[in-house]
């Protein structure tokens, strides 16, 4: 019987999955694309507002959840916004998308931009001179770059 | 439909690294000493539920892989997976089949071995690829964000949420299955390293190697397994949001509406005093202060008075997580149902060193998913 709390990896043999990987390929659908397109060619926000509740949905969708309704009315919001809650990260760990461990120490923020009522998710500018604080305002910064995709925003700033 | 009741639980000695056996001998050492518990052997059972987050271990079908050890050989048997929800609704599922009374003795199982595999980059594969994972870094962050939303509503504090810490981690002391069975200080809390602003590593959960299985039994037949089963009084559950960024931060929706639901349809009015014990799925330390406040036990931003009261330490008026919580022991799939049995082996004064005088209520909660939670309640009484 092996004593619990005794166990040392030496004692055992352990199969590795080794470096493969499984390449994914996801569709956005038609709302999704519009927003990726307007934020890589004029560096726009846009959300979905629900006919119901008329909530400002960013990132789009073509269903209200709670409403269970279809959305269509297209509105304009940020690039401005509000630091709604943030953290910084600061533990090493695997990023799934990239199988590369995650360039910490790094601010994760959930931003209510202007006009919107749901938050948006990105990094945070880790910056010595400004500490974040929630209901501090903030900017986008984007790439030179851009592909359609959410690293076209490098991260968001003190505004 | 029929009453229904949980008669026999076993769990794994969990560890951080079960290196001497595999996923399916760690199942079947779970599903082992639940046998046993209710004095059943496996061809008493009808079917067998299992449970864990698939991609901890990368094995999508955990029903067939583990047959050999869950002993679904020749009987119908089942997956049910929600995230971090996986343990609770699998408890949940046990008692909607038995009380369809389609099943009269089921087996259901929740297990993990989290050394498997990278924890947090696998919690982030649960979530959205497109939107959430550019910046999500798994349930710490999460949390972090919502413990830094409450700091700010209220004022609460790191010192705070450590007295939380230390109550869960001396509980953890008297119970053999515990991960971590060492009392810490507020002082190690306090000074523990810094994972994600505020969150130290003593203020999250640990990533644990562990199955659990129970026994859930309708009217037809519980009294004859066991001679006091832990009755299912009922459940509820609430999945409010998709995209992390729909999150409302406080107070815990999901958990405030399911136990409003439940405490209404039990004629419960006020739980503080009428539910005898909790084992709550409060996986960091401050969950222990806000997420109480959603469940109705204290007002918004007192849930630290009643902890440092005292209130729900052992021997106080409402115990909360004897078994050491999540804090100490977190193997994810089981983890929901670990909660479910400690609170049936309190009811049935199987809980050994840590059992609590006259628990006649019980209440379980599970969370995970984007801030989903799921609760069940448990009474030492058949429901009329």
């Amino acid at each position: 019987m092996v004593q619990k709390n005794r166990l040392k990896r030496s004692d055992f043999i352990f199969i590795e999955s080794g470096d493969a990987f499984q390449p994914f390929q996801y569709s956005v659908g038609m709302e999704g694309s519009r927003f990726f397109a307007e934020l890589r060619d004029h560096k726009k926000f846009w959300g979905l507002r629900c006919p119901s509740c008329r909530k400002v949905y960013v990132p789009p969708r073509k269903i209200c959840g709670p409403c269970f309704k279809t959305m269509e009315e297209w509105v304009e919001v940020g690039p401005m916004g509000t630091l709604s809650a943030f953290t910084i990260l600061r533990f090493p760990f695997i990023d799934p998308e990239t199988g590369e461990k995650k360039p910490v120490p790094y601010g994760y923020a959930f931003i209510l931009l202007d006009g919107a009522s749901t938050q948006f998710q990105h990094f945070l500018k880790i910056d010595p001179d400004w500490p974040p604080a929630i209901g501090v305002r903030v900017k986008p910064v984007f790439a030179e770059n851009r592909q359609g995709k959410l690293s076209d925003i490098l991260h968001f700033e003190a505004a | 439909m029929k009453r229904t009741a949980i008669v026999g639980c076993g769990q794994t000695d969990h560890n951080g690294n079960r290196f001497d056996v595999t996923g399916i001998e760690l199942i079947h050492e779970a599903v082992s000493r639940a046998l046993a518990d209710a004095e059943l052997t496996i061809e008493d059972i009808d079917g067998v539920v299992i449970g864990n987050m698939d991609h901890f271990e990368g094995i999508n079908g955990v029903e067939l892989w583990s047959i050999s050890g869950n002993g679904g050989i020749l009987k119908p048997t089942i997956k049910l997976t929600t995230g971090g929800t996986t343990g609770s609704t699998l408890a949940i599922g046990g008692y909607h089949l038995t009380a369809s009374g389609l099943f009269n003795k089921l087996l259901v199982i929740g297990w993990e071995k989290n050394s498997e595999s990278d924890t947090t980059g696998a919690i982030t594969t649960a979530f959205d690829p497109v939107w959430d994972r550019l910046v999500f870094a798994g349930a710490i962050s999460g949390l972090a964000v919502e413990a830094s939303a409450y700091m700010k509503k209220f004022g609460v504090t790191e010192k705070d949420a450590a007295r939380a810490v230390i109550r869960d981690r001396k509980h953890a002391v008297k119970n053999p299955h515990a991960h971590l069975r060492r009392e810490v200080t507020i002082e190690e809390v306090l000074r523990a390293p810094l994972l994600s602003d505020p969150i130290k590593a003593l203020d999250i959960c640990p990533r644990t190697d562990g199955a659990c299985a129970v026994i859930f039994a309708n009217e037809d037949y519980a009294e004859k397994i066991c001679p006091k089963p832990a009755w299912i009084s009922g459940a509820a559950n609430r999945h409010p949001y998709a995209y992390l960024g729909d999150v409302d931060w406080y107070p815990l929706k999901s958990l405030a509406l399911a136990s409003q639901e439940l405490y209404a349809k039990l004629g419960i009015k006020e739980p503080l005093k009428e539910i005898n014990l909790m084992e709550l799925y409060t996986p960091y330390s401050f969950a222990n202060l806000s997420w109480i406040e959603a469940l109705g036990l204290a007002k918004p931003g007192e849930g630290a008075k009643l902890i440092w009261d005292g209130v729900t330490d052992a021997g106080g008026a409402l115990p909360i997580n004897l078994s050491g919580g999540v804090l100490s022991t977190n193997p994810i799939g089981a983890t929901g149902l670990i909660r479910a049995a400690e609170c049936a082996h309190q009811i049935m004064g199987r809980a050994g060193e840590r059992q609590a005088q006259g628990v006649k209520k019980a209440l379980s909660t599970g969370f995970g998913g984007c801030f989903w939670s799921d609760i069940l309640i448990y009474g030492s009484e058949k429901p009329s």
